[in-house]
């Protein structure tokens, strides 16, 4: 088996022997490309850009090419196949290499053994309001009339506190003495002035929500874009869907009801979390509050009432952005752009207990490790923390050049994989595998390493050359620890601004590696909103990827799991006929061994499924 | 009428008043009663008197004669064994019968034999863990002291005859939490100069000339009065510092009728803990008064009367400001005593994560502070009206005893113009806001060390450290906050740590028994069961509204024994079926000795009081097996069993909610009662005049708003230590799925059908429990709040554990579980469990 591997990789162009040995001979060669150390834990003050790489060998991906790379940068995603022509689209991965179809309707027919049966879905915007139309309220219908002032300041009291009583009255005419709003103006001022001095420390705190939302939203498109928000159900083929109007939908594989969560409060959705070890909890970030859905499995309903959510408030904790569960189903986190503090939320007894955080000006996006023991918590300025959860202690990783924009941990919640607004690069920070032992201890590397270079660059196709890379907007690792997929941002110079999708393969253990794997490619004309790997897939990982026209695509990407297929039920035993409008057909279970094994082994993917041990769960 | 008896009965703590009140209402042996125990007797299987006697022994010396001040000391630990006996006694129901013929020889016998037993006491005391069985269950079935007693610290002075399980329980409190309270009262003490600094400060406030004020005030903090006032506080401190280790608990009391909220408040205990707040409270405020200075500062003060201006120096005037503010210390201290009890503040929540102790306190001080000063305003307002109205008897009062005149000149402060003084409202809310800030911190700060994680030691270093080691810690009879702190940790080494949940499922060295994963599970599952059947019991309570049922089923009897065999390994659903057939009556005393008063339990005519009926509940108890009696008191159902593995003896499963059976207690009391004929009669008529009472009582408007229940209140009665059933499960659930991949000798296997059974019985019985009437409705949540009121919604935590308990051994065990046994109901259940269709 060794020598499969090893003869695979000197396909792909790579130089290293053998599985287990970190070092590759060629250090010195490595050492010209591999910066480390951006990132330095608390306590330390931020240190430059160290120019040498940690002592402890590479950790690093993207390394075959070395030798003809240059020196600093371009060389990973130079290495990526060329993308598909433009009328494909990228239908699933098999025998290690991406498939295009025409389209997503009509499979090529080589592929009809291996659909799985989850829905296509093509959610358009014609049949959703406008997003003008967000007052849910009566009010319109009523004709205008002025109350008296001080109906009208007690109104704006509730509504809005202090400064809307006092904006209420500077806005008065001849109903108050002339003294009284000249005072109120003045002090309307003050505050402003305060505001405006607390938001020109923490420029984000001067947005509008939506605006807010948008700005660190995990998607590319917010604000227009009809699908929102997009949440699999972390044990079962179900998944929840934001549409524009900030109406929630409701897919389940075996079944043709697709509930509408439509609730009073829920407006400006922000994410969406399903509950773990739970069949029907779903948390809703909204604009003022959390929004707790129980959803009877079991239930015929499609408008399930607004009797079935429960609302989960806290003063100075809005817009909601970011929504965390703990693996094990206990505690749920939120997170607010604007609150400085995390809110650790008992659901059950709607308690919550606020963790303190001083500096940042707020949290924006939550991400739990795989194995529930540190939590990732990003920051609207150039810091993030990593929080142990268990005594709830937190590292500070202050970054130097911009805000961390997203992340992504390993299934055994070793390695943090994230990026940095304004840099092309992927950085990788390791904890140490016991820290859960030691209570209240973090334990982070010193120093976090870039593992891969997406720094814009030329690759060769048959049709000419063409340009990649960017800036990463969101990055996703499926729950084995074999593929990361990468949406980028939109750059104008590459491919008219389009996101791009960036498939890599990636192994965890003995070391770390990243080689580049491929380009996920849409509709012509369709944008990449957002990318999500199904949580319980067993034949390998399915990358769900929705699209800007409203379509949400599964993509299957079929190897052998380097570790144990983990137990799925619904997988394993559904064989009902899809219920949207997936062109799937009735198959027998996908079995790695049998129909697999021959044409895998010469890919590098299987050699993985060989590595020593697996530490997930 | 009929939903209002019944009702009144179930709900578990009981106040007083309130059990005072409900005395008409309780149950008391009916004829019917006595003929059924006649045939229960006859169809038990006899076993060896001996046997009885000596157990009788055993657990006579465990009871003693029964001082208040005994009960009281023990009492939290019999409530820690609620569920115990309930759960023993259900199982103990077929081989109940020795105790229950040895009853028929009369009560006479029944003394001589507990007398007999009383001279060694110490030995059998020492030797048996039966006996410390017997006496937890003893206690449980005492009577309760109306307001949760907390468990009594080392501070507290044992009764004379304190003997070595209480003894050795002091010694467990103390080992575990006599250093964590001794730390929060020294934090305490050391806070409180801050506090002081702070006041001086405030209190010195003078806008106008700001340099004046700053220098004034750290002029005064050197000042003697502060110092030495500081000492008084200090001394006050701790005496608060005592109160909250004295009266906290850690499950809830929640009172179901206003009757019982009001007898909560007048309870002895409490109008003590109340006179005593009010005078520390006037002994701060005379402190705070001092440490003001200005014309605060004495009680007498020499007039200002323009016309005895010779006579000035030799007539003292009372101080009517002075008089004020310690008055209103007075009023905060009883206000704070109040609400202390009706907000339930001495209820130890504990934190939903665990956090470091100074981020918990720096999180609760500014809430702290709000609340503070929130409260001294309401407090003040509501004491100047007291002012205004009844403020002339204590100032006539003062005056006429110190013999001091009225000032003239100054206006009186029960007039409206002299209350509206903004200086001395000022002066009185900052003294409210000290006193109630520096008692708060207090209790915030004892609240967070006593319910920091305790890490027991899951296997013992050394032999002299058994005692100390979690297996024994939850099966042993210890104080509920052990019992609470060791299911904390339990639930803690499940979640984070691998190699203490690897000491849970090693084998013992000799032997090669894993006598760890059982004990911990035995009595994670015993909990769960006894939850299972209070819910049952609770649901019948409610679906039967009261109405009595015609008390007869000669049937009943029987069914235990066929159960025995078939329900080894089933669910314990099977034995909840009969239960429609089950006579109200023997619900009643299956209710009684748990959740009654004394009063009800024992009527007036009972002319052994309360001793003996506790004698009688403990001796039914140590009979049960899992309290590891001698094997041969097992029933002869169970010893055939013999050739089953290691847990089958000790099965949890086996003390399931049979609930049909677990009526030993009432049986021997009324077998007593057979034996006495004119008392009995006596208590009938007794009976039926207070039926007639009754009657006639409720259909009184009045009344009836004083002794309706509140139905949110009674169920979250059923649901007030709930907190203990979560960390059970989840501790569970978390070692099972756990054991999946660490257990390396399949320990756990063995014990898996009885934990998934348990597990699904309760859901059922949770999901029924659900179905009623208001339960599923939530109360409102007050958000950031200083008062936790998490304790009303802990059946909702309560439920959403269960089911994420279950799930997490579903997903982890997978397909795996078809091969568990399991009824086929249940089998049916998983499989939905599995499709995630829960």
């Amino acid at each position: 088996m060794r020598a499969k591997a090893s003869r695979s990789r000197r396909t792909l162009g790579a130089a290293r022997e053998a599985t287990g040995s970190p070092p590759p001979p060629r250090r010195s060669a490595l050492k010209a490309h591999f910066r480390g150390a951006a990132f330095v834990p608390r306590g330390v003050p931020s240190a430059a850009r160290l120019p040498v790489p940690r002592a402890r060998g590479p950790q690093e991906g993207g390394t075959r090419q070395l030798p003809a790379a240059p020196p600093c940068g371009m060389c990973s995603l130079s290495l990526f196949p060329p993308s598909p022509p433009w009328d494909q689209v990228t239908l699933y991965e098999y025998n290690n290499e991406l498939v295009t179809g025409d389209n997503y309707e009509s499979p090529p027919p080589d592929f009809r053994g291996q659909w799985i049966n989850l829905p296509v879905l093509h959610l358009t915007k014609d049949p959703l309001k406008t997003p003008g139309r967000l007052d849910h309220g009566t009010k319109t219908a009523f004709i205008h009339h002025r109350e008296s002032i001080w109906k009208r300041c007690i109104n704006a009291w509730r509504d809005m506190g202090v400064s809307g009583v006092l904006n209420e009255v500077a806005n008065s005419e001849e109903e108050v003495f002339k003294w009284v709003k000249t005072a109120s103006g003045w002090a309307l001022a003050l505050c402003r002035w305060g505001a405006s001095l607390h938001g020109s420390l923490f420029p984000h705190l001067s947005l509008r929500s939506e605006d807010l939302i948008a700005e660190f939203a995990q998607v590319t498109n917010w604000s227009s874009c009809c699908l929102r928000v997009f949440a699999w159900h972390p044990h079962t083929n179900k998944f929840a869907v934001v549409l524009l109007d900030d109406s929630i939908r409701v897919y389940n594989a075996n079944s043709t009801i697709v509930p509408s969560l439509k609730h009073r409060l829920q407006r400006n959705v922000a994410a969406l979390a399903w509950k773990p070890l739970s069949a029907s909890v779903l948390a809703v970030a909204c604009q003022s509050c959390i929004l707790i859905w129980t959803l009877d499995p079991n239930s015929l309903s499609t408008r399930p009432s607004s009797g079935c959510a429960q609302v989960l408030s806290h003063p100075g904790h809005s817009p909601v952005t970011s929504l965390a569960w703990s693996p094990n189903g206990g505690r749920l986190l939120s997170a607010s752009p604007v609150d400085a503090a995390v809110l650790v939320w008992d659901i059950s007894t709607e308690t919550c207990v606020p963790l303190p955080w001083f500096r940042g000006g707020g949290v924006t996006y939550l991400l739990w490790s795989p194995d529930g023991s540190k939590v990732l918590a990003t920051t609207p300025s150039a810091v993030f923390r990593v929080w142990e959860a268990q005594m709830w202690t937190c590292e500070r990783w202050p970054t130097l050049s911009g805000r961390c924009q997203t992340g992504c941990w390993s299934p055994d919640g070793n390695r943090l994989l994230f990026t940095v607004l304004g840099e092309p690069l992927i950085y990788s920070l390791t904890f140490p595998e016991h820290s859960r032992e030691g209570k209240g201890q973090v334990g982070g590397a010193k120093t976090a390493t870039i593992v891969a270079d997406l720094s814009e660059t030329t690759i060769q196709t048959p049709n000419g050359e063409e340009r990649l890379g960017g800036e990463a907007h969101s990055m996703v690792w499926d729950p084995s620890g074999e593929r990361l997929a990468v949406l980028m941002k939109g750059n104008p110079r590459v491919r008219h601004g389009k996101p791009v999708i960036l498939l890599f393969r990636t192994r965890n253990s003995p070391v770390f590696e990243l080689l580049p794997c491929g380009i996920v490619q849409g509709e012509p004309g369709a944008w990449a909103q957002m990318i999500t790997f199904h949580p319980s897939f067993n034949k390998g990982a399915l990358l769900t990827v929705c699209w800007s026209t409203g379509r949400i695509a599964h993509i299957p990407l079929y190897f052998v799991n380097a570790q144990f297929p983990r137990f799925s039920p619904m997988l394993c035993r559904t064989q009902e006929p899809p219920a949207g409008g997936g062109g799937s057909t009735h198959v027998p279970l996908f079995t790695e061994t049998a129909s697999i094994s021959s044409p895998w082994d010469p890919s590098s993917g299987t050699s993985w499924s060989h590595s020593p041990s697996s530490h997930l769960q | 009428m009929g939903v209002w008896r019944r009702l009144s009965r179930p709900p578990p703590r009981f106040s007083s008043v309130a059990a005072a009140a409900s005395r008409p209402f309780g149950k008391a042996p009916s004829p019917g009663c006595t003929e059924r125990v006649g045939e229960r007797v006859a169809l038990r299987p006899p076993s060896p008197s001996q046997l009885s006697a000596s157990l009788l022994r055993g657990q006579g010396l465990q009871v003693p004669s029964g001082t208040a001040r005994r009960r009281r000391l023990q009492l939290p630990t019999g409530r820690s064994r609620g569920p115990r006996p309930r759960g023993g006694s259900s199982q103990a129901a077929p081989r109940a019968a020795p105790s229950t013929s040895g009853s028929s020889r009369g009560p006479a016998s029944f003394e001589r034999l507990w007398r007999a037993g009383n001279p060694a006491p110490a030995a059998a005391a020492a030797a048996a863990p039966a006996g410390t069985m017997a006496s937890a269950s003893a206690a449980a079935g005492a009577p309760a002291p109306p307001p949760p007693p907390p468990p009594s610290l080392p501070s507290l002075p044992g009764p004379g005859n304190a003997r070595s399980p209480a003894s050795l329980e002091r010694d467990r409190l103390w080992r575990v939490l006599g250093w964590r309270i001794a730390t929060s009262v020294v934090w305490s003490v050391l806070l409180l100069p801050v506090c002081t600094g702070a006041f001086v400060f405030f209190s010195s406030l003078d806008v106008l000339h700001p340099v004046q004020w700053v220098s004034d005030a750290l002029h005064d903090l050197y000042g003697s009065c502060v110092l030495s006032s500081l000492l008084l506080l200090s001394a006050l401190v701790i005496v608060i510092s005592v109160f909250n280790i004295e009266f906290y608990t850690v499950v809830p009391s929640i009172p179901c009728s206003r009757l019982a909220l009001i007898g909560k408040i007048v309870h002895p205990q409490q109008v003590m803990h109340s006179l005593v707040h009010s005078a520390m409270g006037m002994l701060m405020a005379w402190c705070a008064a001092v440490m003001t200075k200005d014309r605060y500062h004495v009680l007498a003060v020499p007039c200002t009367d323009a016309d005895s201006l010779e006579s000035k120096a030799a007539r003292a005037c009372l101080n009517e400001h002075h008089l004020f503010l310690l008055l209103a210390g007075a009023f905060m201290g009883y206000s704070y005593s109040l609400l202390y009890f009706v907000n339930n503040m001495n209820y130890l929540p504990f934190p939903i994560i665990q956090q470091y102790k100074f981020l918990r306190f720096r999180r609760a001080l500014p809430l702290l502070l709000r609340h503070s000063a929130v409260e001294s305003l309401y407090l003040l307002r509501n004491f100047c009206f007291l002012y205004y109205f009844l403020g002339y008897i204590p100032k006539a009062w003062v005056s006429t005893a110190m013999d001091l005149q009225k000032d003239e000149k100054q206006p009186p402060l029960d007039s409206l113009s002299g209350l509206f003084d903004l200086s001395l409202l000022y002066h009185v809310w900052l003294c409210g806001v000290f006193l109630l800030v520096t008692w708060y911190t207090t209790w915030v700060l004892f609240r967070i060390y006593a319910t920091e994680a305790h890490a027991f030691p899951v296997q013992p270093m050394f032999t002299g450290d058994v005692e100390e080691c979690l297996p024994r810690v939850l099966n042993d009879n210890t104080p509920l906050i052990i019992k609470y702190l060791a299911l904390q940790d339990l639930m803690l080494l499940s979640q984070y740590s691998p190699s203490r949940r690897q000491e849970v499922f090693s084998l013992s060295q000799p032997g090669g028994h894993p006598h760890n994963w059982v004990a911990i599970s035995r009595e994670c599952l015993a909990l769960l069961n006894d939850l299972t059947q209070r819910l049952v019991m609770y649901q019948e309570a409610a679906a039967t509204n009261g109405r009595v049922k015609p008390p007869s089923s000669p049937v009943e009897p029987k069914k235990p024994i066929v159960m025995e065999e078939e329900t080894a390994f089933q669910t314990p659903k099977a034995s909840l079926m009969p239960k429609a057939l089950m006579p109200s009556l023997v619900k009643a005393s299956l209710f009684s000795p748990k959740f009654a008063s004394p009063d009800t339990l024992n009527p007036v005519c009972s002319p052994y009081g309360d001793s003996v009926s506790n004698r009688a509940v403990g001796i039914v108890d140590i009979k049960s097996p899992r309290h590891e009696g001698p094997q041969s008191l097992q029933s002869p159902q169970l010893t055939r069993r013999g050739p089953r593995l290691w847990t089958s003896l000790t099965d949890p499963q086996s003390n399931g909610p049979r609930s049909p059976h677990a009526s030993p207690p009432p049986i021997r009391r009324e077998a007593q009662h057979k034996g006495r004929g004119p008392p009995w009669k006596l208590c009938l008529w007794l009976q039926n005049k207070q039926e007639q009472v009754k009657s006639f009582l409720a259909k009184r408007v009045l009344i009836v708003y004083f002794f309706s229940k509140h139905p949110e209140a009674s169920i979250q009665a059923v649901f007030s230590d709930a907190q203990m059933h979560i960390w059970a499960l989840e501790g569970l659930s978390h070692l099972v799925a756990a054991s999946f991949t660490e257990d390396r000798f399949g320990v756990v296997q063995t014990t898996l059908p009885t934990i998934l059974s348990t597990l699904l019985t309760l859901q059922e019985a949770v999901d029924k429990h659900f179905k009623l009437p208001h339960v599923s409705s939530r109360p409102p949540r007050i958000s950031g709040s200083l008062v936790d009121t998490s304790y009303k919604t802990l059946r909702f935590a309560l439920r959403a554990s269960l089911k994420t308990a279950i799930y997490r051994i579903t997903t982890t065990f997978g397909e795996h579980l078809n091969a568990v046994q399991a009824s086929a109901e249940h089998q049916k259940r998983l499989q939905q469990f599995l499709e995630f269709k829960e």
